[in-house]
């Protein structure tokens, strides 16, 4: 077995090359980030890191786009790692569902990465910066492995790196409330990692297996089983409070506020979708349809919980003072359509959720991408100080602009798309009155919009207000992203192609 | 297709070339189109002819089966007098919308699936409106435009109700409807509208007596028969058209008798005729519906006659106020002669047109046991009598002398009363030759003992009553006035209503709105206590009450299956 598996080429190693190179580049990152003694090797030695760090993301990326080319035609990789068979070993499973979740991981990562090169200057202390590389590698390597293994044990693994690590992340910049919003990430967090690990546990007692597909095929002999229910229970909440599911969001808003900007923007972009990600496949590969959704109620709890997320994320952005809080509370309620649409438990839902996934990644990531252009000139993201802005930074505005309007869902743009899909997945079940509360609160999403709109556009900047635009380095990356937003606004076929086949898929599969 | 030509086409065709004649040729010309359409309706076999397919179905453009053949005669018939009255008109819009109205009507006639009969039926509507607007007065033109809006709006609500028939069925045939849908309730709206049923019924008054001397012959023809005709074939038998149509029997007599203008007086006698044609089609045995058939033949001639006759006088004298006429007989003696032949038929004196028909559906109505139905009629009957009857000619032509000298009647106009009223008389003597002509065969014997003497009784006393009122002075009097009908409900009461209805909506929707002004408001401001930075939504939560709140939740989730199972 070993020899055959020797004589096979590099490419059916890619599904444990796409967690395991970023893992074992982290280390090194924090030995070329810790090189450097003095005040211009500090700084040298963090930019070689900064270049590693790239290198890895670029690879990285290629192979999750080499892994999303392979399975989309309906073929799943099963990778048995250490060539341990599956119920025993670990296996490192992809399929379309897990090679989207890989793609926009990768993706977001390494356009925040480049991102990150010249933020990180004004954000975060020079003598930090190779760990502020190696917590980013290790971050993006916990949340790759969520989406690529299909060992559930693994899974909160992976989970626990990607927190721990992006509790550095949130507590590396100069804001010293990054801190202690960190510190309460690190006490939801670990709760919610708990109850995964709980729930991990009890499903292990009841199948004596850790394997996904492996639970998969033993859970509907369990049904009606207590055990069960309680498993099902702090699996949910935990995913839940990864997820920053209404009432169980709290850390998030904090946390995204206080970070440095490219980890907002990295966060926003990926965290939340990977916890989505995991909501989807515990529930609706492990658990199965009929387990999650008729026995466990699983549609009435997430569905309500995410219009209630929807409405209080939409209406506490309203009133922040903070540009990057208002876009973090929109996160919130953004989390909410796709808790509706995965609550749905129909293919059209599905496919919506999978988009808002997609598309939310890329609108989030460009709108804190852009509030980052105006706090590397301004230093604040208080409204206040982004009084008149607009015209003194209008590339940075207008990609604001344009992000804010993929947010609201007009069409054209990819926020258009997916929140028409849920609309249609709603109206399919003839809840028109949750496409009414839908389409309520895209109104209320405007509303925080044109705040900021209103508050860098209309108003007279300060007399000390700084001028100049942002740097290239940091508007290429972000007007990436906002162009991407129109570009799959406009040729939809592919991402609802893609998502229509893996929601397919995830209904079909159970 | 040579041998036979669709003979609403032969009119329309005639229609399209008469404006290109000269004044002289057109008279002759237009003579000749009925007879031909005649002739061509005679000649071809009782089927479907003329089928096409479009929009998916399959159009029958020409059936021709005896209920439909024996109005289009009479249609023909009914056409080449009007034309013959109008010969001396020299107005090429009346000419040609007679011949297009005319034509539309055989069309509509002949018509086998409802899609032809909706086109048919709206063309009617078109081309008629253009008697009443030839008047070329104000009024004229304001009524014109009230008859328009109402015929195009059963063209309409015809459309929806073939529409919804037709998403129901699949089946564009026009056959038995009946009142099984909701289709069928809009297509019977649709003919209700056209046969002037009660409330539906005042554009008829309104329209017909606003025509010109000529136009309203042509109008009283065609419209209102066409509808019976439909209802005859697409609601023989439904039960509440006997109702409606014992109705509509009864109620214009009252209208009649104090009405002033004479033509209008003969409007509503056409819609009390319209009623027994109705209670025949709702009855729906052979009899009934031979009944109606009969009925609608010798009403069209009759009814043509006395509003020629009536039009002669207007012609003549200028005004058709029964307050204002008086003594004519001495100047028109032939009119007065025709007239009272026309009277005569209308109140069904044996020998005369409408006994051998209108007891038809009596007895139909009676054989299938509809007495008070039959007592109805029977006093609707006698109110004919004292308004048609008696009245018309009596005021006109008699009472007392106004003093007015005239010449007598063209002599084109004379012709053609001679020829309705020899109808009236020929068919009155000799029943035979139209029963021969009706839907199903007839076993009916008119001129029976009992019947006779029922009618003469009837006839009689009805005058006695007249001369005895009249004597004491108790007949209501001909005083120039406008009665109101049902059409002040929507021309008079209907806008003062909706002017008090839209203010008190406008009041209404105020408060309404302020309502939902404050609930909004409310909303918002309780949206805000919720939503400020220091609101219990959006300030930094407690690390406690998010732990607090995932206990909740599992507590929810553990208590919600202990519940449900």
């Amino acid at each position: 077995m070993s020899a055959a598996a020797n004589t096979v080429s590099l490419a059916s190693h890619l599904p444990v090359l796409q967690v395991a190179v970023p893992l074992i580049a982290a280390p090194i990152a924090f030995i070329l980030g810790s090189l450097g003694a003095g005040e211009s090797a500090r700084r040298t030695s963090a930019e070689v890191c900064w270049w590693f760090t790239f290198a890895v993301s670029v690879a990285i990326l290629a192979i999750s786009g080499n892994l999303a080319a392979t399975v989309m035609d309906g073929t799943v990789l099963s990778y048995e790692l250490g060539g341990w068979a599956a119920p025993w070993g670990i296996e490192y499973r992809i399929d379309s569902v897990a090679a989207v979740a890989l793609l926009i991981v990768s993706g977001i990562n390494l356009i925040t990465l480049l991102y990150a090169k010249h933020a990180v200057v004004r954000e975060v202390p020079e003598r930090i910066r190779g760990l502020f590389y190696t917590a980013w590698l290790l971050c993006v390597t916990g949340m790759l492995g969520i989406c690529a293994t299909g060992d559930i044990f693994n899974v909160f693994v992976f989970l626990e790196i990607s927190s721990l690590s992006s509790y550095i992340l949130i507590s590396s910049g100069r804001d010293r409330l990054g801190l202690l919003a960190a510190y309460r990430y690190l006490i939801l967090g670990t709760i919610g990692a708990t109850f995964f690990l709980i729930g991990v546990g009890l499903l292990y007692g009841l199948t004596g297996t850790l394997n996904m597909a492996d639970i998969a095929t033993r859970l509907p002999a369990l049904a009606g089983n207590q055990t069960l229910i309680v498993a099902f229970g702090f699996l949910a909440i935990g995913i839940a409070v990864k997820m920053a599911l209404f009432p169980l969001h709290a850390w998030m808003p904090e946390a995204y506020t206080h970070a440095p900007s490219p980890v907002s923007a990295l966060l926003a972009g990926t965290a939340t979708k990977v916890a989505v990600y995991l909501m989807i496949r515990t529930m609706y590969t492990v658990f199965g349809v009929e387990l999650a959704f008729d026995a466990m109620m699983l549609g009435v709890i997430l569905i309500t919980l995410s219009t209630v997320a929807v409405f209080f994320g939409s209406l506490a952005a309203i009133f922040q003072h903070n540009a990057k809080k208002i876009m973090a509370w929109s996160s919130v309620a953004q989390i909410g359509y796709m808790g509706i649409g995965a609550g749905l438990a129909t293919v059209t839902g599905l496919t919506a959720a999978m988009l808002h996934m997609y598309n939310h990644a890329l609108m989030k990531a460009a709108l804190f991408m852009a509030l980052g252009c105006l706090f590397w000139r301004i230093g604040s993201m208080q409204i206040d100080k982004l009084a008149g802005m607009g015209k003194r930074m209008p590339w940075t505005f207008s990609a604001f602009v344009l992000g804010g309007l993929s947010l609201i869902g007009v069409p054209l743009t990819a926020g258009f798309v997916s929140k028409w899909y849920l609309i249609l997945g709603v109206l399919e079940q003839g809840w028109w009155w949750l496409a009414v509360l839908i389409v309520i609160s895209s109104l209320m999403a405007v509303i925080y919009i044109a705040k900021l709109v209103e508050t860098m556009w209309f108003r007279e900047p300060a007399v000390d207000a700084p001028t100049g635009e942002a740097p290239l380095w940091l508007l290429l990356p972000t007007w990436a992203l906002v162009i991407l937003n129109f570009v799959f606004g406009i040729y939809t076929a592919l991402p609802v192609g893609v998502a229509r086949s893996a929601a397919t898929a995830l209904m079909g599969g159970n | 297709m040579i041998e036979i030509f669709h003979p609403a086409l032969i009119l329309l065709l005639g229609a399209a070339v008469v404006p290109f004649l000269p004044q002289k040729v057109r008279g002759p010309v237009m003579l000749l189109l009925p007879v031909i359409g005649l002739s061509q309706l005679w000649a071809v076999e009782i089927g479907n002819h003329g089928l096409f397919t479009a929009f998916g179905h399959e159009l029958v453009t020409f059936r021709v089966d005896r209920l439909a053949r024996v109005f289009g005669i009479v249609f023909h018939i009914a056409a080449f007098i009007g034309i013959l009255y109008a010969l001396h008109v020299r107005d090429t819009i009346q000419q040609v919308s007679a011949l297009v109205y005319a034509g539309a009507a055989v069309g509509a006639l002949l018509a086998g699936d409802l899609i032809t009969l909706f086109i048919w039926w709206e063309l009617t509507a078109i081309a008629s409106v253009f008697l009443i607007l030839a008047r070329r007065t104000e009024y004229a033109r304001k009524v014109a435009i009230r008859y328009l809006i109402i015929q195009v709006g059963s063209g309409v609500i015809l459309l929806a109700g073939i529409a919804v028939r037709v998403a129901e069925t699949g089946s564009i045939a026009f056959n038995h409807i009946g009142l099984d849908s909701p289709g069928g309730l809009l297509i019977l709206i649709a003919f209700g509208i056209k046969c002037a049923f009660p409330m539906l019924h005042s554009w008829l008054q309104d329209a017909y007596p606003a025509a010109t001397v000529t136009g309203t012959v042509i109008l009283s023809a065609f419209t209102t028969k066409l509808a019976v005709y439909t209802l005859a074939r697409g609601f023989a038998g439904t039960e509440i058209l006997i109702y409606i149509g014992a109705v509509m029997t009864a109620f214009p007599i009252f209208f009649a008798v104090i009405e002033n203008d004479l033509r209008k007086v003969l409007a509503y006698s056409l819609n009390n005729q319209l009623g027994f044609m109705v209670v025949g089609v709702g009855v729906g045995t052979e009899l009934a519906l031979n009944g109606t058939a009969a009925h609608a033949f010798v009403h069209i001639i009759y009814k043509a006659l006395l509003f020629m006759s009536m039009g002669a006088v207007l012609h003549r004298v200028g005004t058709i106020k029964a307050s204002e006429l008086g003594g004519l007989y001495k100047s028109m003696p032939a009119t007065a002669i025709f007239c009272i032949i026309g009277s005569m038929s209308i109140s069904a004196f044996p020998l005369f047109s409408g006994f051998v028909a209108k007891s038809m559906i009596m007895s139909g109505a009676a054989e299938a046991g509809y007495w008070g139905v039959s007592l109805i009629l029977l006093f609707a009957s006698a109110g004919v009598l004292d308004h048609s009857g008696i009245k018309v000619p009596y005021f006109s032509f008699f009472a007392h002398d106004s003093g007015i000298r005239c010449k007598e009647a063209p002599w084109n106009m004379l012709v053609a009363m001679f020829i309705a009223a020899f109808l009236c008389i020929f068919i009155g003597v000799f029943p035979g030759t139209l029963y021969s002509l009706l839907p199903y065969t007839v076993d009916y014997h008119p001129y029976t003992g009992a019947h006779i003497i029922t009618q003469l009784q009837l006839l009689l006393f009805s005058m006695l009553a007249f001369v005895f009122l009249v004597r004491i002075g108790r007949y209501p009097p001909e005083i120039p006035s406008l009665n109101l009908d049902s059409d002040w409900l929507y021309r008079r009461l209907g806008p003062a209503l909706v002017t008090r209805f839209s203010k008190a909506i406008d009041d209404g929707w105020g408060l309404l709105m302020g309502a939902c002004g404050g609930i909004v408001s409310g909303a918002i401001a309780r949206g805000y206590r919720l939503g400020q930075s220091t609101g219990p939504v959006s300030r930094t939560w407690r690390s406690a009450s998010s732990i607090t709140a995932i206990l909740l939740l599992l507590a929810l989730i553990g208590f919600s299956h202990y519940v449900s199972r």
